[in-house]
């Protein structure tokens, strides 16, 4: 306990003084300080988020890319700030291809139908991993229906890791896509996205990359990684729900036809013709989450901001923290143990179902998550039902996870 | 602590030592439930002697919550009616969400689960079997298999 006290202040990253702009961070569970290490379903947001989101909704609203009076200039100046923002975040080359969505699934959608539907034929394949969160195997299980194409799904291995070598053999003449994640909400694995990238562009297949989990722990260039797509959603970045990011290289984009119709995306209407706005607008049909939107870009910008290579290194402590703090609690088995890892520990406690450890662990004010963690294939593969799971970000301290690791022995022996 | 009214000793002796846990051969009802919130999947079987549960097993596996309550609901529906069982679990259920219930001395060992109502999202746990028992008697009824959720 003394050692992760003087750990949480290290002279380059001052995790108390960040812990001050997460507002939500100081406030009581039951009785006891919140330690939430739910960070993987939905992470806090700074004050920077709340007050961009609070002085929209107080002073600037208008609906945006139409009036001609001060509010509406006020608002869509805003929201394109925001996507400039976001351009900035992943490194796209231009505001062309940040296409705002309501999250990384409705990003992924958009590619199944816009992009893959029109294109795949009977007997075409696409290629994902065995690890892939539910929103990344149904909608291409859908788009499979449709068209008649397979869904091909490369194996994991017992660590939770992906290899190239296993993924590279299943590319065939057929597949049309890869479409895989970044870091696996389950179990923590962070993919070798680099040489998967470069071995799906060897053989002309196009990429999409799930990036929901990597964003608020990597920094991601999407130029560097080569992907044709990327996605990923507000709220697990400190930004608002409901809003998100389709990134997609514009020569892709501008050949992809309108996944909805309505206002925003059209240049002009007749009963004959529409025809269709430029990009990125021909891709936000109706009138956005506005101040989600906004709200998305002051995350963008507090990230931007942030030490994030200091902020990388905490987290890894807190990793290495918690895999040998929870690692000392016999009957535990954790799951996903691979050598790139992400600041998550999903595990199991012989004899403790996840779901009466996450009642427990409330009851002293910390937040996990428990159960299949939309990844029903991977609990299959690690032959269990559900698993407790407890995800950090740069916010968390080393008394949390002491803490954590005490609730966890309290609740193995009262179920002993 | 509120929760050692939540995990009672009834509860925790039942999780580790689930009565009437396992097949059933021959069944005149056998039906899966299933939340697929948790994960928590469970299989009721019964005989039936006229009207009359003669014979209840369950399996499967759940949290300490749902493994309970299937285990208190077998030992307290056998021997009862179906309109016995069905009034049981309307008891049950108002248990679980009344805060107005009735007080539960009736209810003899199932009244264990009333620190549940105190715990919203895991009254599904609780009630699993219960659903689960109501279409396996329906089941019986029509002959028929079926399967249910909480969801």
């Amino acid at each position: 306990m003394k050692n992760s006290a003087l750990a949480d202040r290290s002279v380059d990253f001052d995790v108390h003084a960040l812990r001050r702009q997460f507002p939500v961070l100081s406030r009581m569970v039951r009785g006891k300080p919140l330690a939430y290490l739910d960070n993987g379903a939905s992470a806090q947001r700074p004050n920077a988020v709340i007050d961009a989101v609070d002085d929209y909704e107080r002073r600037h609203h208008a609906n945006i890319h139409r009036g001609v009076h001060t509010l509406s200039q006020e608002a869509t100046a805003l929201y394109e700030h925001a996507r400039d923002r976001l351009v900035q975040f992943i490194n796209a080359r231009s505001r062309h291809e940040v296409i705002f969505v309501r999250g990384t699934t409705e990003a992924i959608n958009l590619v199944a139908q816009s992009y893959a539907r029109p294109l795949l034929k009977p007997g075409d394949e696409i290629l994902i991993t065995h690890l892939e969160h539910h929103a990344n195997i149904v909608p291409w299980q859908m788009v499979c229906e449709q068209t008649g194409a397979t869904l091909v799904v490369a194996p994991i291995d017992s660590r939770g890791e992906v290899h190239v070598d296993a993924v590279t053999a299943l590319m065939s003449p057929r597949t049309r896509l890869l479409a895989c994640a970044h870091v696996s909400n389950a179990l923590g694995t962070v993919l070798p996205l680099h040489r998967l990238i470069a071995a799906a562009k060897a053989r002309g297949i196009v990429t999409l990359v799930d990036g929901a989990q990597a964003v608020p722990h990597l920094t991601v260039d999407v130029q560097d990684l080569g992907c044709d797509f990327y996605a990923f959603s507000g709220h697990k970045m400190f930004g608002p729900t409901g809003v998100g990011v389709l990134y997609g290289r514009e020569q892709l984009l501008e050949r992809m036809p309108p996944w909805q119709g309505g206002g925003e995306m059209i240049l002009a209407v007749t009963f004959a013709k529409t025809t269709y706005n430029g990009l990125p607008n021909k891709f936000e049909a109706g009138t956005p989450n506005i101040s989600g939107g906004v709200g998305l870009g002051a995350a963008a910008d507090f990230l931007l901001r942030l030490d994030r290579s200091a902020a990388a290194r905490h987290e890894t402590a807190l990793l290495d923290h918690a895999t040998a703090a929870l690692s000392r609690i016999p009957d535990l088995r954790i799951v996903g143990t691979a050598r790139d890892k992400a600041s998550l520990v999903s595990f199991s406690v012989a004899g403790v179902h996840p779901h009466d450890l996450g009642t427990i662990l409330d009851e002293d004010g910390i937040a996990i998550r428990t159960g299949h963690h939309c990844a029903m294939p991977v609990m299959d593969f690690f032959k269990l039902p559900a698993t407790a799971r407890a995800s950090f970000a740069f916010y968390n301290t080393f008394e949390e996870i002491d803490r954590l690791a005490a609730g966890v022995e309290r609740a193995r022996r009262l179920f002993a | 602590m509120e929760l050692n009214d939540l995990y009672r000793d009834v509860i925790l002796d039942h999780n580790r030592r689930p009565r009437n846990f396992g097949a059933l051969e021959p069944a005149d009802a056998s039906v899966e439930g299933f939340n697929p919130m948790c994960g928590d999947r469970l299989t009721v079987r019964l005989r039936l002697d006229e009207d009359r549960i003669s014979d209840i097993r369950f399996e499967g596996q759940g949290c300490a919550i749902s493994t309970a309550s299937a285990s208190l609901m077998t030992e307290a529906v056998k021997g009862k009616t179906r309109a016995e069982a069905l009034q049981l679990f309307d008891r049950v259920h108002r248990l679980l969400t009344d805060d107005a219930a009735p007080p539960a001395d009736e209810l003899g060992k199932l009244a264990a689960l009333s620190g549940v109502r105190e715990y919203p999202a895991r009254v599904k746990c609780a009630s699993l079997c219960w659903h689960t028992l109501a279409s396996a008697l329906r089941a019986a009824d029509s002959s028929s298999l079926a399967a249910v959720t909480t969801e």
